[in-house]
């Protein structure tokens, strides 16, 4: 087996554990550390398919900066002792059902499309290019994220402080 | 590359989904809920960035991931404050308790 596909296999097989880990586990703070595996695999897979800057990019931004809310938030809602064992919305076994009929068909439909795809080349450093995209042909959703991100930052302070009354 | 096509990392994506979405319709746990689709966010992520590797259409897939990846750092930021909003409102995240909309 090439080196190439045995990375990827080891990479895709912790991702998905990790996966399952966040879906099944019943303790959510075994969830939210779950998540920081998923997380760590896709900024591998990332990093296997030439992105350089999206991997590290998803190191911060997820890794380093969602997931750290996230593990707050468990935090805060939870007394951490607390094994929580929730009841399920849906059954397990329906959900099993359901889900795995959307898996089927949808890899059913993926394996049998035949995709457009040339051979890739070396991979070479992306940040040069995306900097370059960022303030040319994408300058304008460049500054609308910044300023979704700025709304979204001052909505999240005004949603989650303590209204002061009279 | 030669080895690994796209259907590979295709494949792995849609397993990341089913994941995602099993999280998402079982847990009743908002918090939960969240994560399940922190994970659909990245099994979309993986094709974006896949098929910009093996279509050679330069950096617009990648720069397309960079954007749902800020968009789930505000949702982030936003569902967790709510999460933390109905925690003070109704002492419990559990989806099927809050189902008032009065305070």
């Amino acid at each position: 087996m090439p080196i190439t596909e045995a990375v990827f296999y080891l990479l895709a097989t912790f991702t998905l554990v990790c996966a399952l880990g966040v879906a099944l586990s019943n303790n959510i703070m075994y969830s939210a550390f779950a998540l920081m595996g998923t997380l760590l695999g896709v900024a591998a897979t990332f990093l296997m398919l030439g992105a350089d800057f999206l991997g590290v990019v998803q190191l911060l931004v997820y890794v380093g900066g969602i997931l750290v809310l996230t593990l707050f938030a468990v935090m805060l809602t939870h007394r951490i002792a607390e094994v929580h064992v929730s009841n399920r919305a849906v059954g397990r076994p329906l959900a099993v059902l359901m889900v795995g009929a959307v898996a089927w068909w949808m890899i059913k439909v993926a394996t049998a499309a035949t995709w457009v795809v040339k051979a890739p080349g070396v991979p070479e450093p992306t940040t040069y290019g995306i900097g370059n995209a960022f303030l040319t042909d994408y300058v304008l959703p460049y500054e609308v994220a910044s300023l979704v991100l700025l709304v979204a930052l001052i909505g999240a302070v005004v949603v989650s402080r303590k209204e002061i009354q009279g | 590359m030669e080895g690994v096509s796209v259907n590979h990392f295709v494949v792995l994506s849609i397993l990341l989904f089913a994941a995602g979405l099993f999280c998402v319709i079982t847990r009743r746990n908002a918090l939960g809920i969240l994560m399940g689709i922190e994970l659909i966010l990245n099994s979309a992520n993986i094709n974006y960035v896949a098929f910009a590797r093996y279509s050679g259409s330069g950096y617009d897939g990648q720069i397309f991931a960079i954007f749902v990846i800020m968009l789930a750092a505000a949702e982030a930021a936003i569902g967790l404050a709510i999460v933390l909003g109905i925690y003070q409102t109704f002492e419990t995240i559990d989806v099927d308790a809050t189902d008032r909309l009065r305070g």
